[in-house]
């Protein structure tokens, strides 16, 4: 009997189109050539397994590591990595970026007139458990113009990286806040075609993770693409 | 149950104050027997560097195995020490990334035949709303290149050389990424 390899089910028309006009920098960048199909192989079903060796239980606060508290308003964000089979995807990693409360990264190319924060670096990273579940603590990040077109603003947002257990699996993508007015001007946000789509990238401010005296709560929930098993066609000999 | 895939955006020009490790581009340890280096540079369009993009590379063993337990055959044995698998660089101003590697072993494919030893790549930058997907190939295989069948996949023998590297000198390799314009690597679908 043949092994079986997982498929992973294609994601096709959730993820943004590369070539949208609307985002400049994409217009020098995005290809033009057609993507060629790449039947998925044993390199495309596995992936970097990379576990707690990455990262230190102080990773995933955000406001810690420095010598005071960072301004903005504190908040938790946790929620479970899931795969579209619904299945919790447990001991993978995840790593965060975002603006500080005043709407300026902590990066020398960003040079938006607000105040840097000396309590605040930006940065961080957490390992998902057993059910899949991650929990970050951070400020709520700023929203900030950028040049893309005139009095352009990016809704406030959080840039998430997730691995999964495939190669096929890896995204990166951008946690947003719930009802932020920057919505409908935002290329980035609108470049996702489905708008129910768009939805699954904002939070839901959640009271019960709220911690009274402490810290606003939201929740927001991350699915990668799931699997089905097919017939491994392979000898698994060479 | 079928749960909706969450969507991608962009990295964004900001990727540096998180993603870049100081390990990231050693999948195995700088002077590691038998190690080779995979370096280049990442174009734009109008033929200008990407100073922002972060590259990413995914391969098998020297042995041609995973350690992963979606390999059906399992890792190697003994499995190489310190491999990870997994490479990481950011592009610094002129464009350039370099990976420290071990060279991957040639593998099943998965519709039958023998895939050449290869890299999966993902470039992720500013500019680019999803990652795009490419293979690393090694020139200095020329007849496993030849009955590779994602290789074969592709007609165009001046867009297939965009997947391959070059081999400038006993374990140097030379792999040019363009994201667009008359030499456009060839990006895949998976």
């Amino acid at each position: 009997m043949k092994p079986t390899l997982p498929r992973y089910a294609s994601a096709a028309g959730v993820h943004p189109p590369l070539d949208s006009t609307a985002y400049q920098s994409s217009r020098l960048r995005a290809p033009k050539q057609p993507l060629v199909p790449l039947p998925q192989g044993l390199t495309e079903v596995t992936g970097p397994l990379l576990g707690p060796g990455r990262v230190t239980a102080d990773d995933a606060d955000l406001t810690a590591g420095h010598a005071g508290q960072p301004l903005g308003e504190r908040i938790i964000v946790t929620g479970r990595v899931l795969d579209s089979d619904g299945r919790p995807v447990p001991d993978t990693l995840i790593e965060v970026w975002q603006a500080n409360a005043s709407g300026r990264y902590a990066h020398v190319v960003d040079d938006h007139d607000a105040p840097l924060d000396p309590n605040f670096t930006g940065g961080g990273r957490c390992v998902t458990d057993s059910l899949g579940q991650y929990r970050f603590v951070t400020i709520k990040p700023g929203a900030y113009p950028w040049r893309n077109h005139h009095n352009a603003w990016r809704p406030a947002h959080i840039h998430f990286s997730l691995f999964g257990r495939a190669f096929t699996q890896r995204l990166v993508t951008q946690m947003y806040f719930p009802g932020d007015p920057l919505f409908p001007f935002d290329p980035i946000f609108n470049s996702v075609p489905d708008p129910r789509a768009r939805e699954r990238m904002i939070a839901a401010f959640d009271i019960e993770v709220t911690q009274p005296d402490w810290a606003l709560g939201f929740t927001w929930d991350i699915v990668l693409r799931g699997q089905a098993a097919t017939v491994f066609e392979g000898t698994g000999e060479i | 149950m079928t749960l909706p895939v969450t969507p991608s955006q962009t990295v964004g020009p900001f990727l540096a104050i998180e993603l870049p490790w100081a390990d990231g581009p050693f999948v195995v340890p700088a002077g590691t027997p038998g190690a080779i280096v995979i370096s280049g540079r990442v174009f734009d369009g109008a033929g200008q560097p990407v100073p922002d993009a972060l590259v990413e590379t995914w391969q098998a063993d020297p042995a041609g195995r995973f350690d992963h337990p979606d390999d059906p055959r399992g890792p190697a044995a003994p499995a190489p020490a310190e491999f990870r698998g997994f490479g990481r660089s950011a592009t610094d101003a002129e464009g350039r990334y370099q990976i420290v590697t071990l060279r991957p072993g040639a593998l099943p494919g998965p519709e039958g035949g023998t895939e050449a030893p290869h890299l999966d790549v993902s470039v992720f930058a500013r500019g680019l709303l999803d990652r795009v997907i490419t293979r690393i190939y090694l020139a200095d295989q020329p007849e496993a290149n030849a009955a590779d069948p994602v290789l074969a996949s592709i007609g165009d023998p001046a867009r297939r050389a965009t997947l391959i590297a070059i081999a400038d000198a006993p374990g140097q390799f030379t792999f040019d990424i363009r994201l667009q314009g008359g030499q456009e690597t060839v990006f895949f679908d998976v």
